[in-house]
């Protein structure tokens, strides 16, 4: 699988902008984390992940810069700004009262 | 914050593509190598690795390009894309290019150049405080609609008046400024106090009059223009408080008046002096030299304010029954006094122009439904390669805006010029009457009207293909034999549009055809004596030295006989106006011997010498001419033109009879000639009843001469001028011409001449775009008939019936466009009936030759394609399909 089609449209901005906002990372090692922090749940393909990355950095919410990785290569290191940290905060906001709903739903049902 | 960073990173991924591309590699491929080590991790074989590895990431170059997408670089790309696409079309097919191009650039400059004039005079406001407060104030007479005040009816309308906030007046006239190089004559107007408050002007330099400065009893003042204080003072601002002598008088300059500040009626004026009512004319209610300009008190209208300057009128009508009896009033707005005469042309003109950018608009849109017609299966093929709709509009909307663009810049190009061309043609003595074409440019109302014609073109450059695309199917485009059923469809709108092109163009051909007959019958109307060979001059002596009567007639005697001795010259005369002028200048009087009620008999008179009329070569119908000898001391005699004879004499002799003026007592004046009628006034109106008196009797230091020669009349004026100035260097002369060149130049033939020129260069122009757009549709309809005409070939149709076939189809559009062209036109001529002179609205030759001429140009221009009809050889007509 990669796009992640099950992902809620717009929640992988949100994933992403979390997964760095602990430190810069890049590309590869953000889809390792995403899939590591939802238990093996969520696969993030490089066909949603680059897209993204580049969208997210021309909005200006993330900055890039390269940097040596651990394997010893350069990687392209993407960082979380200031208005990217506001987004998130705006989005997991959003996202709790989203998802707290749903729930009230489905386990009422 | 966020924004210059995000356009940074914008500027970043557009200028520096390299870079941006060789990242964007180096990071695909670092997850490419993570993403194998991984699996070799997993134990498995290189290939097994690398081949896991392509699957998940799953193309790299899509990756990329959805990178791209992101980024912004692809709307950035399919744009530059489609340009360039739309150059290389554009180029391919030149033809069409540049003839759309070039419609586009003839329709946009010609209507835009008559716009700035439309704009200039029509819709830029008038330099002055609340223009729309403003009017002009006039006495009326029978003989002029709207006459002069004198100066003591202007000072009881002030008094009287209840709807003004206040009221002014002014005159024209020249001056003779004393100069370190000797005597000049300069334009110059007299105005009351209040004037340029009443207007809301003020000096940039000095002062405006005091309340006051205009009487008799005050110092003499005057106002420099702009112009004149540049010119003249080298703009020095000490020029204020220095001293002139203004015919003979000094006078002080108290101020300069602002650069854009203009006055038309009052114009060319250099110097702005104070009225000092006074000599023989201003302070008499009989003799009418001013005219009055008035501010309007809040919410009145103009009705109100002619109610009210009339039930003035009236007034004085009763009170002093001598002078103003007849005596009306009138108030027009000040806009409609200053550009009242040249409105109308103006608007047909702006309607011609306006015709012509149809006709252009019309014709590309033919064009390019030939063309989307011609591209119906590149774009079917397109369209089956996967391009959306969407990209195909898109595609057209790009070739639009290109052609637009190029046309637009082309079309302000042209009508800048044109600005200049027709400013330039404007007769010196009229553009400085007319003062507010001066300095004419593409300001931004000019411009916004070109935007709006050229966004007008972009949506006709891009929605004709767009809506000929959807309208057909783009699937059917691809199979061969639907070419000839959507041929038919596009053939039916095409022969529409040249209908109604040939129809425009018979429009704009009547109305140029009408118009040059105006002109032709203005300039050949009776004026009543040879203008050939005159050469006419007008002069001012000095005050000091020809004051009195014997001076003048001592000057006027020594410049004729000077000027007579020139070698080429036959006879000399002299008039106080020159003919073709004006009928100004008008007195009062009565028949002796015939019981008199105080009727109004005003007619113009002038002043002559013996010889005038036989200089002008002006027909004696009975009696004679004067003598020189006719002076003071002999009995007072006059001369009267055939119109005075039937209008005042209808039943009786008129010579022998004796007029007055209406003085107390009575001075008889005898009738000894009737002379043919001269014209005195303008061109178009018809000749009024004139009075002749002998200068001898009346003379003046004001005069005009008339000089006939036997030589080329161009080099005389020199010789004349010196002969003048030898004399006398302290007399000034002025508007020395020929008397053709003054008839050309004269207000009248100058607008009709600029009026049917103009019109019929549009109509020329309509006549070559319809007559080309008829020759579009028949030579198309002939390429997509070529099969059917090689069939009837085949079956025996000879030449002469394939001619036939096509010139019918041909003639038939051409009989729709003239006949709903005529109907059209004779609508279109009522509508331009003010400007016309001496022709019907409905002149039969005129529609005659129209439908002569585009019916002609129609079978000259359909026959081309008819011979290619006629040519063609059946065998490779049927094989071809």
């Amino acid at each position: 699988m990669s796009k992640p089609t099950d992902l809620v449209q717009g929640t992988l901005d949100m994933l992403i902008l979390k997964v760095i906002a602990l430190e810069p990372m890049h590309g590869w090692a953000i889809a390792q984390r995403i899939r590591q922090m939802s238990g093996e749940v969520l696969q993030v393909g490089q066909g949603a992940l680059y897209p993204a990355l580049h969208k997210l950095e021309q909005s200006a919410w993330i900055t890039s810069e390269w940097a040596v990785s651990d394997n010893g290569r350069r990687a392209k290191y993407y960082t979380l700004t200031e208005a990217g940290r506001e987004v998130l905060a705006h989005e997991t906001a959003q996202w709790e009262r989203l998802a707290a709903a749903i729930s009230l739903i489905v386990r009422t049902a | 914050m966020r924004w210059p960073k995000i356009l940074r990173l914008r500027l970043r991924s557009l200028t520096s593509r390299r870079q941006v591309e060789d990242e964007l590699d180096e990071e695909l491929r670092y997850h490419f190598d993570r993403e194998m080590d991984e699996n070799l991790a997993a134990g498995m074989s290189r290939d097994e690795a690398r081949w896991a590895a392509l699957r998940s990431v799953g193309g790299l170059e899509q990756r990329k390009e959805e990178c791209r997408d992101m980024r912004g670089l692809n709307l950035i790309d399919n744009s530059l894309q489609d340009i360039r696409f739309a150059l290389r079309q554009l180029r391919k097919n030149l033809g069409f290019t540049l003839t759309a191009i070039l419609l586009l650039a003839l329709g946009m400059g010609a209507s835009v150049a008559i716009f700035a004039f439309v704009d200039a005079t029509l819709i830029k406001p008038l330099p002055y405080k609340d223009p729309a407060q403003l009017v002009g104030v006039f006495e009326t007479v029978p003989l002029f609609p709207r006459s002069n005040l004198s100066y003591p009816d202007y000072l009881d309308w002030k008094k009287m008046n209840k709807v003004f906030q206040s009221l002014d007046a002014y005159d024209q006239r020249g001056f003779i400024l004393t100069t370190a190089a000797g005597a000049e004559p300069v334009r110059a107007a007299r105005v009351t106090d209040g004037f340029f408050r009443t207007l809301g002007v003020s000096p940039v330099l000095g002062r405006d009059f005091f309340s006051g400065e205009d009487l008799p009893s005050a110092h003499r003042a005057v106002l420099l223009s702009y112009g004149a204080w540049q010119k003249r003072f080298s703009g020095k601002p000490e020029v204020v408080g220095q001293v002139v002598t203004l015919d003979g008088e000094p006078s002080t300059i108290i101020g300069v008046l602002p650069r854009e500040f203009h006055f038309a009626p009052a114009e060319p004026a250099e110097f702005w002096s104070a009225l000092h009512p006074g000599g023989g004319c201003d302070l008499r209610r009989s003799c009418h030299s001013l005219y009055g300009v008035a501010r309007l008190k809040e919410g009145v209208s103009i009705q109100t304010a002619l109610a009210d300057v009339k039930v003035i009128a009236k007034q004085l009508e009763t009170q002093y029954p001598d002078s103003n009896r007849d005596q009306g009033a009138t108030v027009a707005s000040l806009a409609e006094v200053i550009t009242g005469d040249i409105r109308p042309i103006l608007l047909v003109l702006l309607g011609g122009s306006g015709l012509l950018l149809l006709i252009a608009g019309v014709n590309a849109a033919n064009l390019l439904l030939v063309r989307a017609e011609s591209r119906r299966r590149e774009m079917a093929v397109r369209s089956a390669l996967g391009a959306s709709k969407g990209r195909l509009v898109r595609q057209f909307v790009t070739e639009g805006l290109v052609l637009v663009a190029a046309g637009s810049a082309l079309g302000l190009a042209i009508s800048w010029w044109t600005m200049q061309l027709l400013t330039r043609l404007v007769p010196e003595n009229l553009l400085l009457r007319m003062p507010f074409l001066i300095g004419l440019s593409l300001n931004p109302r000019v411009l916004a009207f070109a935007g709006e014609i050229a966004a007008m073109a972009l949506i006709l450059f891009t929605v004709t293909p767009a809506f000929h695309l959807s309208f057909g199917q783009t699937r059917e485009g691809l199979a061969d034999g639907s070419r000839g059923s959507a041929g038919t469809s596009w053939r039916r709108l095409g022969s529409k549009l040249v209908v109604l092109e040939l129809a425009t163009a018979v429009v704009l051909l009547v109305g140029a055809g009408l118009l040059g007959k105006s002109l032709y019958s203005l300039l050949r109307v009776d004026i009543g004596f040879r203008p050939d060979q005159l050469v006419t001059l007008q002069l001012a002596a000095p005050k000091a030295a020809y004051e009195k009567d014997e001076q003048a007639i001592v000057l006027q005697r020594e410049l004729v006989r000077r000027i007579e001795a020139i070698p080429g010259v036959t006879s000399v005369g002299v008039t106080t106006s020159l003919p073709v002028s004006g009928n100004g200048n008008t007195t009062w009087f009565r028949v002796i011997g015939r019981p008199w009620h105080g009727e109004h008999n005003e007619v113009p008179e002038r002043d002559v010498s013996a010889g005038y009329f036989t200089a002008l070569g002006a027909k004696l119908i009975r009696g004679r001419f004067f003598t020189e000898a006719e002076d003071g001391s002999k009995p007072s005699v006059a001369i009267i033109n055939q119109a005075m004879a039937r209008k005042y004499f209808p039943n009786e002799d008129p010579l022998g009879q004796h007029l007055t003026y209406l003085s107390d007592p009575p001075k008889p004046i005898e009738i000894v000639g009737i002379v043919d009628d001269i014209k005195e006034g303008p061109l178009e109106v018809a000749t009024v009843p004139a009075l002749y008196i002998p200068f001898n009797q009346s003379a003046s230091r004001f005069f005009g001469l008339v000089v006939r020669t036997a030589q080329a009349e161009q080099q005389l004026l020199p010789a004349v001028t010196s002969a003048i100035r030898e004399f006398d260097p302290g007399i000034v002369t002025a508007q020395g011409a020929t008397m053709t060149t003054r008839i050309n130049n004269s207000p009248s033939a100058y607008m009709h001449r600029s009026s049917a020129w103009l019109v019929g260069g549009f109509a020329l122009l309509a006549l070559l775009l319809g007559v080309v757009g008829l020759y579009g549709v028949v030579a198309y309809s002939v390429s997509q008939r070529t099969r059917e005409i090689g069939l009837r070939m085949a079956l025996g149709a000879q030449p002469g019936s394939v001619y036939q076939l096509i010139l019918k189809e041909a003639g038939s559009l051409t009989a729709f466009g003239v006949v709903i062209g005529l109907v059209c036109s004779t609508g279109a001529a009522t509508l331009i009936r003010g400007l016309l002179f001496g022709v019907k609205t409905w002149d039969v030759q005129t529609l005659a030759g129209v439908a002569v001429v585009l019916g002609v140009a129609s079978m000259l221009a359909s026959f081309i394609p008819a011979r290619r009809a006629a040519s063609v050889n059946p065998v490779e007509a049927l094989r071809a399909e």
